[in-house]
Parts: C-alpha cells; sequence; structure tokens
C-alpha cells in the first residue's frame, strides 16, 4: 500500500520505523507520520464500531469526521488520522467509547 | 491578550497571500491553522495550475505552496499550526485551541480564509471503510504516501473528482470507473481526457445504489438514473473495489463568519452559505474580511488573489496604506481576478448548458458525456491542423482561461492572444523544432507531437507521461487511443526528461502512420512496477 | 419563512420510503427515516430534529451530516434547504474537551 516512489513528488521521507501494537498484535509504521497511514498500510481497515456495531474506518482523513477514532494509550476517542504515531503506542479497537466488546 | 494587527483565520493559498501583502506593509500578522501542515489544499495538489503566469500557471500547486510558506516567514509573519480557532467574538477578540489550553487574542483586523469542506452523499453502505473522500484520497497519496486502495470507483466528475483519479493512477492505484449523477461531466474536458486515454471508463447519468461488505468495501453497485433520478431496471453494474472515493462538491465553512455575526447570505452558484462582502472581501462587520474558498467555491488561483486583496484592504483599515495605493493595488488584483473568472467555467455560467465556444466552435458533446473527443471531430478545433514534418496537435476544446502552450514556444507557433481563454490556434506557417516544451507545459495535458514524415510507414507521436515505470527505449506496447482503447502495437523510440518539463516525460512511439490520429496514450506490455 | 411557522400545516401521512434505514448522521447513527418522522411529528427547524434525535450532537459536532439533514428535513416540508435556518454557530467550532475549555492561558 506504501507508494515507493512517486512520479511527481519521487521518494517521500519517512522518519525512522517504530513497532506499536494494535490489539496486542505487533505493526510496524514510521514516527511521527498519522497512526491511521501505518495501520492503512498494515491492511487494517476497521478502527472502531459503533454503539450499533458497525465498523468504521477512514472517512475524511483530516481529522474532522471522527469515524477513525481507536483507544491510544488507553485514552478513547482519539483520531488517528491526525495523530503521530510513537514508538510502543498501545491501540485497541474501540467499541463505542471502550476498548472492549460491549456485552 | 496578546494584540496582533491582523489575524487570519487559515493558512492556505489564501490565507497566506493575505499574511505577505499585509506583513509587507508593515503589520504584525499572525495566522493560525487548525492543520499539522500550512498550506490548506496546495500541498496535496501535484499537478499544474492553469491561468496565466501571472497566476502561477503551469506551477505545480506544492510548489506554489513553498513559495507562498517561505515569502510568509521571512516577513516574519508568525503561522501557528495545530491551532484551531474555537470563536470569533466581539470586538474581533479570537479564541484558539492550541494543545490543550485557551487562548485569547485581540486582532485589529481578521480575515477568515477557512476554505471549504466535502459535500456528502449517502448510499447504502456508505459507512463502511473504505468509502472515502476526495480530499481524504488526497491527503493519504500525496501528504502521506500510501495508496488509499487498489481498486477505486470514483464518485464525481468535477474538477476534484478527476483531478483526484489522475492522481490515484499516479499514485498506482487502478481506477475502475468515474460515475456521476449528471448526464454531463462537471470539470474541464482536458482533465477527463487525460484519465479517459488510460482507459478509465466514464458512467455519466449513473449513481451508486450500494456500497457492498462486512466490515469493509468489497464491491460497488451503480446504476443509471431515469430524469426522477430513479434506478433504470437493468442497468445495473456491479464491480470489485475496495475503495469509494467521493467527490461529490465543496461547502463554504462559513460558521466562524456566522458566529461573528456578520450577514451571512445562500448562493448556490458560490456553492451555499456564504458572508455578504464587497470587493475588497469586508464583510457586513467593518475590518473583518474573507477570502478564498469561504467567499465563494473557486479555484487556489482565485484564492490567492482574493487573500491578497483582503490583506490590502485590511493594511489601509489600519492606515498602514494611503486611499490611492488601496485603490491601485487592488484594482491591478482585480483585474488578475477577472482573468480567470471568464470561459466555460466562469462562476457566472455555472450550471448553464453552453454548446458553443466563443469562437463558434461545437462544444463536444462527446468530451461531456465520455470524456474524450471523438476522433472525427478534433480536426475542427484551431489547434489541430496537419503539416509537414514534427509539429504541435493541440487538442484544446473548451474556453478555459489557461495560455501557458503560447508563453512556452520559442518559434510562436501557438496563438492565443490577449483573452486568455481563447482556444489556441497553431499556425501552421511557422516551423515547430519538435523541442516538445508545449507538451510539457500544457497543464491539461492536451498537446502531442506529431510527424509523419519522418519515415514512410510510420508516425512518431510523442505524448505527455507523468506515470512511474517510465517506458524504456526500444520497449514494446500498445498504443491507445483516446478513450483507452488499444488500437495497435508501438514502439518507444525516444523519452526525454529535462528539468524544464518538471515531470512531465515525453515518450515518443513509433505508430503505423494511418493511427497517428488516434494515438493519444502509450501502456507498456510488462508491467515492472 | 411563513410557511415554516406555520405548524399546523399538514404534510400528509409519513410514507415509509426503501431509504429510511440509511444512517445520515455517522457519529450519532440517526437514519434518514428518523428524521423524517420528526419533521412529520412536528418538528420543523434544524434546532429541533437537532435536540429531539442528537443529529450533529455527536462527536464529530455536526460537521458531515449538517448538509444532509438540511436536505432531509426541506424535502419533507417541501420547500428548498436554503428557506431552513441554518443551525446557530456558536463556539467552540470544533469539539474541545472540558478540561481544555477550563485551561485558559493566563498571559496572553
Amino acid at each position: 500500500m506504501r507508494i515507493i516512489e512517486h512520479p511527481i513528488l519521487g521518494e517521500l521521507k519517512k522518519e525512522k520505523k517504530v513497532t506499536f501494537t494494535v490489539d496486542d498484535k505487533v505493526i510496524e509504521g514510521h514516527a511521527g507520520e498519522p497512526i491511521a497511514v501505518a495501520l492503512r498500510a498494515a491492511g487494517l481497515m476497521v478502527h472502531r464500531h459503533t454503539k450499533n456495531g458497525s465498523p468504521r474506518g477512514i472517512f475524511c482523513a483530516i481529522g474532522r469526521c471522527t469515524d477513525c477514532v481507536m483507544v491510544v494509550n488507553g485514552k478513547p476517542n482519539v483520531r488517528t488520522c491526525v495523530t503521530p504515531l510513537e514508538e510502543g503506542m498501545v491501540i485497541r479497537t474501540q467499541y463505542g467509547v471502550s476498548p472492549k466488546p460491549l456485552t | 491578550m496578546k494584540r496582533y494587527d491582523l489575524i487570519i483565520v487559515g493558512a492556505g493559498p489564501a490565507g497566506l497571500s493575505a499574511s505577505i501583502e499585509a506583513a509587507k506593509r508593515g503589520l504584525s500578522v499572525a495566522i493560525f491553522d487548525e492543520n499539522s501542515r500550512p498550506g490548506g489544499q496546495l500541498f496535496k495538489q501535484v499537478h499544474k495550475f492553469f491561468g496565466s503566469k501571472e497566476h502561477k500557471a503551469k506551477i505545480r500547486g506544492f510548489r506554489i505552496g513553498d513559495e507562498l510558506l517561505s515569502a510568509a516567514n521571512a516577513l516574519g509573519v508568525d503561522v501557528v499550526l495545530n491551532a484551531i480557532v474555537i470563536g470569533i467574538y466581539q470586538n474581533k477578540e479570537v479564541v484558539v485551541n492550541i494543545d490543550d489550553e485557551i487562548v485569547h487574542y485581540k486582532g485589529d483586523t481578521v480575515i477568515v480564509a477557512t476554505g471549504a469542506s466535502e459535500n456528502m452523499i449517502n448510499f447504502r453502505g456508505w459507512t463502511l471503510p473504505g468509502v472515502i473522500g476526495a480530499g481524504a484520497a488526497q491527503t493519504m497519496m500525496n501528504l502521506h504516501g500510501i495508496k488509499p486502495g487498489e481498486r477505486v470507483l470514483m464518485l464525481g466528475s468535477g474538477n476534484v473528482g478527476l483531478v483526484v483519479s489522475y492522481q490515484l493512477l499516479q499514485a498506482g492505484c487502478e481506477v475502475v470507473a468515474v460515475v456521476d449523477a449528471a448526464p454531463r461531466i462537471g470539470g474541464y474536458g482536458v482533465h477527463a481526457a487525460k484519465v479517459a486515454r488510460t482507459g478509465v471508463p466514464f458512467y455519466l447519468s449513473h449513481t451508486i445504489i450500494k456500497a457492498v461488505g462486512d466490515k469493509y468495501v468489497t464491491g460497488v453497485e451503480i446504476g443509471e438514473v431515469d430524469k426522477e433520478w430513479k434506478i433504470i431496471k437493468g442497468t445495473e453494474k456491479y464491480f470489485n473495489v475496495d475503495t469509494i472515493c467521493l467527490a461529490v462538491g465543496l461547502s463554504p465553512m462559513s460558521q466562524l463568519l456566522q458566529m461573528a455575526g456578520c450577514d451571512i447570505v445562500e448562493d448556490p452558484k458560490r456553492g451555499g452559505t456564504v458572508p455578504v462582502c464587497n470587493h475588497y472581501g469586508e464583510t457586513s462587520i467593518k475590518g473583518i474580511y474573507v477570502a478564498g474558498d469561504v467567499s465563494g467555491i473557486e479555484e487556489a488561483s482565485s484564492a490567492m488573489i482574493e487573500g491578497r486583496i483582503a490583506g490590502i484592504a485590511a493594511s489601509y483599515y489600519l492606515g498602514y496604506i494611503e486611499e490611492d495605493e488601496l485603490i491601485k493595488e487592488a484594482y491591478e488584483q482585480e483585474k488578475s481576478l477577472e482573468k480567470l473568472r471568464q470561459g466555460m467555467f466562469a462562476p457566472e455560467n455555472k450550471g448553464k448548458e453552453i454548446l458553443k465556444t466563443d469562437e463558434g466552435y461545437d462544444v463536444s458533446i462527446s468530451l461531456l458525456r465520455n470524456g474524450y473527443l471523438d476522433e472525427r471531430e478534433v480536426d475542427k478545433y484551431p489547434g489541430v491542423k496537419r503539416t509537414k514534418g514534427v509539429h504541435p496537435v493541440i487538442e484544446c476544446s473548451q474556453n478555459i482561461p489557461c495560455n501557458p502552450c503560447q508563453d512556452s514556444c520559442p518559434k510562436n507557433c501557438i496563438k492565443i492572444g490577449q483573452d486568455i481563454t481563447a482556444l489556441p490556434i497553431f499556425d501552421d506557417t511557422t516551423t515547430c523544432i519538435g523541442c516538445g516544451m508545449c507538451v510539457a507545459s500544457c497543464s491539461g495535458q492536451a498537446i502531442f507531437l506529431i510527424d509523419n514524415d519522418r519515415e514512410k510507414e510510420y508516425s512518431y507521436v510523442t505524448i505527455p507521461y507523468e506515470f512511474l515505470p517510465l517506458p524504456e527505449v526500444g520497449s514494446k506496447g500498445d498504443a491507445l487511443d483516446r478513450s483507452g482503447a488499444v488500437v495497435c502495437e508501438a514502439e518507444v523510440v525516444e523519452v526525454k526528461s529535462i528539468k524544464a518539463y518538471d515531470k512531465t516525460h515525453l515518450v515518443t512511439i513509433k505508430i503505423p502512420k494511418e493511427m497517428s490520429l488516434s494515438t493519444r496514450f502509450f501502456k507498456q506490455l510488462k508491467e515492472v512496477y | 419563512m411563513g410557511k415554516i411557522n406555520e405548524r399546523t400545516r399538514d404534510l400528509g401521512h409519513f410514507l415509509e420510503m426503501a431509504d429510511d434505514d440509511i444512517i445520515i448522521c455517522r457519529c450519532e447513527e440517526v437514519t434518514k427515516g428518523e428524521i423524517r418522522r420528526a419533521v412529520h411529528e412536528g418538528m420543523f427547524t434544524l434546532q429541533e430534529v437537532r435536540k429531539f434525535l442528537r443529529t450533529g450532537m455527536g462527536l464529530c459536532q455536526g460537521q458531515t451530516c449538517g448538509k444532509l439533514v438540511k436536505g432531509i428535513i426541506a424535502r419533507e416540508l417541501n420547500i428548498s434547504p436554503n428557506e431552513l435556518e441554518s443551525s446557530t454557530g456558536r463556539a467552540p467550532m470544533r469539539p474541545v474537551e472540558m478540561q481544555v475549555m477550563a485551561n485558559e492561558r493566563k498571559e496572553g
């Protein structure tokens, strides 16, 4: 999914590689890029489930629609498309407003 | 509370341009932008702009963004990012959310240049992951270097839909179709032609019935609509896609102005809810100005000029310049702005069906319905003439303010004249030297070089090429016509990439002579990428 | 303006439509049918529909659904969307956490 060389922009400079976890699965990404980008590169499409159980993911990609929010380091409603990735981040799929599936 | 002569909300083309004009004249200026990067939409635009030299024609959007940002920084403008203006109160008090603090600022003047937000359209399944806005696709590809998906369907044939479709192809995605409920393509014909010639089909008078998928998009169903927007039975078509891109228009983000108490009006020609303002961009509240898309959806080129006008007007309001300078400078800018507001796509022509160009030529129905000119109608346009030796073929058939082709030719072969919306004329009394500058300079990629006389059985066609991998000399592939259909085999005889072309490579292919009128694109046989 | 204020206006029976189950307000998961039904029950303005159904009150604060909701209400009332009063523009323009709202910087 990552563009290695773009015909106009050339090679996009990225920061160093970092690892983080999503629902305990280890994923790789680049420091500083939006969390959502690293997730998309890893093939992850579903970021959260609404209170009625519908899957949601990236929609506007500029931090406005809040569909891509996930629980990041314990904090819910974090917009993953505008939040920079850091080494060791613990991310969980959000269900409603919490990380565990609603019973 | 920190005071600034001028507070600007939004660091896009309008906001940055305004800051430069004001800071140049001695004002203390701060720009607040909610994003982590300045430039608004500019840094997502990898295509070359239209207009003329004064409008930065043939320069790619992101380069213009760099220029504006450097100029603003050099003039000491405070560009504050990740700063959300949450309210404009009485006496022009601007309240900003920076990190986790609320900070109050006082602006003696305020320019709101917040731009526009994307419109929504709903269909069954539109909330599934995989359905994204066109802006989202651009952000992902051009800012973060990631493809939004592998197989994309684009809904919307306005300039945004067309330009983003081309950018998706450049990023390596497959665009399965461009769909629009309207009967005619809404954006520039040349933007559509760039996409159509690679083989992407256009489905006008069609809409999305539903997006299919369990956890995310795996397919989409479209269908033709009748005059009552009902799906016509039997016209359903299914595509396997992982991404559906929505480009269904923009609306000005004018809520801050509403809050500040400015008079607001609903104007569909300007995109929706816009502030009432005079020709300096001043709203009904003295000292509060607007510039860019927030005052009416247009282009980045118009936004920059409107920004300049507002910056100059604010400078006059605070007494930094005299009235005669205001009148003179604003007049210059307004003249420049008027040049952009001409032609088939002028704001006043929005919604109108235009059937003839200013010169009296028929506007191509094939271009409006399918995204490509019909081969049989091409040579009635003034840019298309057969002559001996290498010569440009300019397939420009709509009045759009744009003239880099004229400026680029060292031999004066291409003529547009004072009115930059005029269709370019190829002057066949001049001698083309085949330098290719016109091919590379045309922002619409509508110019080709043809040489029917180098060889007996073959013609040489030079096309603009902005994809990777670049074809290699000697490689074989397919020659495609304007609709993307394969017409014959082709061999690459030359690939030219010089700095002046700015990444529009010139690929010359050798094809059987009888195909020279049809051949407009090249597809390599082997996919190396 | 006069048309909307006529609360006694008879909109006719509520006719169910095939796309009533499509979600309009993504954040609060309010469907088209719920909005249309609300109009039939006498809620003729954006404000009223918002307070009743929470359209535009979710995490994105109406940034995504605003224009759609307006169009649906207008269509139900058989008027142009331009005749509907927009939602009141009120600070904060973007969602802000309460702890941030309370954290005012002392110096300018």
